[in-house]
């Protein structure tokens, strides 16, 4: 009993401090998994590939963040573990081993698979309005300011000794 | 006027709305519209499913209109769009030939076996970088080619009785007219 009692407070201490460790060990442990487990998604959705060198790797990995994969739409080819983004891949990599560039491949890609493979769509007579439409929007809400003010500045400059009058007509009915 | 001016802006909101559920009950989101429309099929070479020996070329198949048809054994879709092809395939008027996509020739025989085989012809892509060349991102897709080695239409996904009716025959009586 006197031993149980002297040994407690000793016996917590040993527990908290254990258990910090503990924490400790299983906080790396889980980010270790974490890891491991981002590495494996990582490396799945880009198998290795005998790149010529580190240069054309990164060329590769930059050149398909920016190609949409037709059949997942919302993953780049980057990205996505669907077959045809795998083949695509590999028909990159193969035309970048036979010298072509950037703009031939995506050419080679856009005549397949139409503007849709390009995250950044060119201007087109069917694109102007995706490119220019919020500027439009901007302009037409400019447009509908510029008139509200007007209206009222004139309508204020008509009524200024009246606008203590036309007060109580407002009675805030109108949202 | 002034008053009802929220009640015409919600209004708007609620057609624009209105408009995006029509237009995407009408479209399918994952279909790409294909530049290879009216323009001639790629050139290929490739092996027969039942006779591995022998190729079929592009050349091979001029002179008369066909239905390409991109199907695999792994394909769920292509099961919903198998017994389309089967009960109307012989009335289409056009050669049926089976695209097989991505498949072991092995699984592609089991699965025929099973399923039944409506097709005129079938070719082997396995590696699947010829389905490249013509735009093929899945299967089922389906392409009509005419007697010229034209497409002249793509359809993504699996044909339906409907889209049999309003999509397919007409674009197959349009080829007839152009050319009797």
């Amino acid at each position: 009993m006197q031993l149980f009692r002297s040994s407690a407070p000793c016996a917590r201490i040993n527990l908290v401090s254990g258990l910090i460790r503990a924490q400790g060990v299983l906080l790396s442990v889980l980010l270790a998994t974490f890891l491991v487990f981002a590495g494996v998604a990582h490396a799945q959705a880009i198998e290795p590939m005998p790149f010529a060198n580190h240069a054309q790797e990164l060329r590769f990995q930059h050149l398909t963040q920016q190609l949409r994969c037709p059949m997942c739409q919302n993953e780049t080819l980057a990205d996505s573990n669907a077959p045809i983004a795998r083949d695509l891949r590999n028909q990159i990599f193969q035309m970048m081993q036979q010298g072509k560039n950037d703009d031939e491949i995506k050419q080679y890609l856009v005549a397949r698979y139409s503007d849709f493979v390009l995250y950044d769509p060119p201007l087109t007579t069917g694109t102007w309005l995706l490119w220019f439409g919020p500027l439009l929007i901007l302009l037409g809400g400019a447009g509908a300011v510029l008139v509200a003010i007007r209206k009222r500045s004139r309508s204020g400059t008509v009524t200024t000794e009246a606008s203590t009058d036309n007060a109580p007509t407002d009675n805030g009915d109108d949202w | 006027m002034n008053r009802l001016l929220p009640f015409f802006g919600f209004m708007l909101l609620v057609v624009l709305f209105g408009f995006g559920i029509w237009w995407n009950t009408q479209h399918d989101q994952n279909a790409i519209p294909s530049p290879l429309l009216d323009k001639p099929a790629p050139a290929f070479s490739l092996p027969k499913l039942y006779e591995p020996t022998q190729t079929v070329s592009k050349a091979d198949l001029l002179g008369k209109p066909y239905l390409l048809n991109v199907f695999a054994s792994w394909c769920v879709e292509c099961g919903v769009e198998h017994p389309v092809l089967e009960a109307e395939g012989p009335s289409l008027g056009v050669q049926l030939v089976g695209y097989n996509y991505k498949d072991a020739p092995a699984d592609a025989k089991r699965w025929l076996a099973e399923h039944g085989n409506p097709y005129n012809l079938l070719i082997a892509d396995e590696p699947g970088h010829t389905a490249i060349d013509f735009g093929v991102y899945g299967a089922p897709e389906s392409f009509l080619i005419d007697a010229k080695g034209v497409i002249r239409y793509k359809h993504i996904g699996p044909l339906t009785p409907d889209v049999m009716v309003k999509e397919l025959k007409p674009a197959i009586a349009a080829l007839q007219k152009d050319a009797p």
